[in-house]
């Protein structure tokens, strides 16, 4: 197994490969340039919470050069691990149901799932594969690596874009997502070492 | 050498109908319900039908048993633990020995007042902290069938020759935030459930936490019930609305089918959440796969929709269907009212036969299959 690309975004900057991608703004307006720069024209991601932006934008990075991206296929999967999963958008939901002002709203709740974001990318890029939300109380690459190497039995599975994406809120969220293949012939050995090697935050 | 396979040493389901896998069986054939009418319910201004604990009673049951200072859903997650390790003889504090935690909402109604206790992961590592385990719990959030994604998961892991058993344990726990979020989402029915009946208004919300410990053996010996196969697959289509072709869980049956025949199967243990859109793409995803003969069941009459648990929950149920030699009946079905023809009965029927597939579908556009067989002569 090889880690293809990764891909690492953060309030403050984004990086593919360990180098810097091009973006101005910090924070959630982050997001939205990485957005009209990379994914242009879905303007579904202007309807979803924090969580499900990271992990599409940082999806997008992925995988945006790839041939026949868009060719539905059952055989990459979506493997997200996180914390907190959808607490920022629990909040928002909540202020909809607070005692005297009682207007639950069902856009939000649905995004109080943690599974939604890899629904959202698993529609964008038509894969019809696993997908799995996944939740550690801290991110261990050991565990990671044990977790997404057990996915890969499955028989159809052959690629798949996994990783963390921690989204708490608008000021704090951090992905670090890497598309990992069975069989490609370049790319990093997917393991622990790796992982640190190009995460310094694991050191 | 020959190949690995999982089995299922023993289980336990904690739910307002009983603390035992056992006690909850004999519900199910009884034709006896958790689902009651509530008004005012967790401040909600609009009545809803569901199966929930007596907290008091739970919380009493536990301090019996010397479990305190935790919440309702580290509690049932706990006794339902305790009860399942027992029974299967293992050391849940062995390092070769990993937990997999399902659930969606987990604690979510501390969320106003201690929102660091919200998160799933935090709940997990107090469980698994109870038991003395020292492997961080893996949890699994995928919507409805987060229990379901856990087995699966869990089987992997032990194929992989990751640890030697898990402990797959699911729970839900129901709140102001989930009811009135279904509610908002016209999903509920006021009334009992009524799976695959032409009638049906919307799904019921359950509580219960249940268990499974899966092992790894070279053999599987006469009786023992194997998790034989099982994958998860995405419609790729709608993040709150199944696939009109129901794509994902064709697939996900698609999977599983070649380990067996279909003359094999006692029956397709189905969601049947009793939503409009949900029975009609089983229905057709049913059919697809080649399974409308193929005698089919809902268990959500009985329990309502226990979220996290019910992946682990139905599938236990099932097993000791199987075991008993009957097909449970679905509660609240009278007249079929989904497009594709299903092979579903108000009334419980005898079999003969020793497999059967578990079979659920959720939020975020997933789906899941798993096939069960018991070992011995068929």
């Amino acid at each position: 197994m090889k880690i293809v690309r990764y891909v690492s975004i953060r309030p403050d900057a984004a990086w593919l490969n360990g180098v810097p991608v091009p973006v101005e703004s910090k924070g959630l307006a982050l997001l939205t340039d990485l957005y009209r720069l990379h994914v242009k024209d879905y303007p579904k991601f202007f309807k979803m919470d924090l969580l499900s932006k990271l992990g599409v934008v940082a999806t997008e990075l992925l995988v945006e050069d790839e041939p026949g991206r868009f060719d539905p296929r059952e055989d990459r999967a979506v493997l997200l691990f996180s914390r907190t999963g959808p607490l920022c958008n629990d909040r928002n939901y909540q202020h909809t149901i607070a005692e005297g002002e009682y207007f639950p709203s069902p856009a939000l709740f649905v995004y109080t799932l943690a599974n939604i974001v890899t629904g959202e990318i698993a529609i964008r890029n038509k894969y019809a594969g696993d997908t799995t939300a996944y939740e550690l109380s801290s991110f261990s690459p050991e565990h990671f690596v044990a977790a997404v190497r057990a996915a890969f039995d499955d028989r159809i599975t052959t690629s798949a874009i996994c990783g963390w994406a921690e989204a708490p809120d608008p000021d704090h969220f951090e992905a670090f997502m890497m598309l990992v293949q069975q069989d490609a012939p370049d790319g990093l050995p997917f393991c622990e070492e790796t992982l640190r090697q190009i995460n310094p935050n694991l050191r | 050498m020959s190949k690995p396979r999982v089995i299922a040493l023993s289980g336990n389901i904690v739910s307002p109908l009983g603390l035992t896998a056992r006690e909850n069986f004999l519900a199910v054939v009884e034709g006896r319900s958790g689902v009651a009418p509530h008004r005012e319910t967790f401040g909600i201004p609009e009545p809803f039908a569901a199966s929930l604990f007596d907290r008091k009673a739970v919380f009493s049951e536990a301090a019996s048993q010397g479990v305190s200072g935790y919440n309702l859903f580290e509690t049932i997650l706990i006794l339902s633990i305790r009860d399942a390790v027992q029974r299967a003889g293992i050391d849940p504090a062995s390092s070769r020995v990993a937990f997999v935690i399902s659930s969606i909402k987990g604690n979510v109604e501390a969320l106003s007042e201690e929102e660091e206790r919200v998160p799933v992961s935090v709940s997990a590592d107090r469980v698994a902290a109870f038991f003395g385990q020292p492997n961080p719990p893996l949890v699994v959030s995928n919507a409805c069938i987060s229990g379901l994604t856990a087995l699966i998961h869990a089987r992997r892991m032990l194929l992989c020759g990751q640890c030697d058993q898990v402990v797959v344990a699911g729970a839900e726990v129901q709140s102001r935030f989930i009811v009135s979020g279904f509610q908002s989402l016209k999903a509920l029915s006021p009334e009992p459930c009524k799976p695959f009946d032409a009638a049906r208004k919307g799904l019921n919300l359950g509580e219960a936490a249940a268990t499974m410990i899966l092992s790894r053996t070279d053999a599987v010996a006469a009786g023992q019930w194997e998790l034989v196969d099982g994958a998860t697959r995405n419609d790729a289509n709608h993040i709150s609305g199944p696939s009109r072709t129901g794509e994902g869980s064709y697939n996900a049956l698609r999977y599983v089918l070649p380990a067996c025949t279909v003359e094999e199967l006692a029956f397709v243990n189905v969601h049947g959440t009793s939503t409009p859109y949900n029975d009609e793409m089983e229905s057709i995803a049913l059919n697809r796969a080649g399974l409308s003969q193929v005698p089919v069941n809902a268990l959500k009459g009985v329990f309502g929709h226990t979220m996290g648990a019910a992946g682990i929950l139905e599938s236990l149920v099932s097993m000791q269907a199987v075991d008993a030699g009957v097909v449970p009946g679905t509660m609240g079905f009278e007249e079929l009212g989904v497009s594709c023809p299903v092979n579903v009965s108000r009334e419980n029927r005898p079999t003969d036969k020793r497999a059967f597939i578990k079979l659920l579908s959720g939020f975020g556009g997933c789906n899941a299959a798993m096939l069960f067989r018991k070992g011995g002569a068929r």
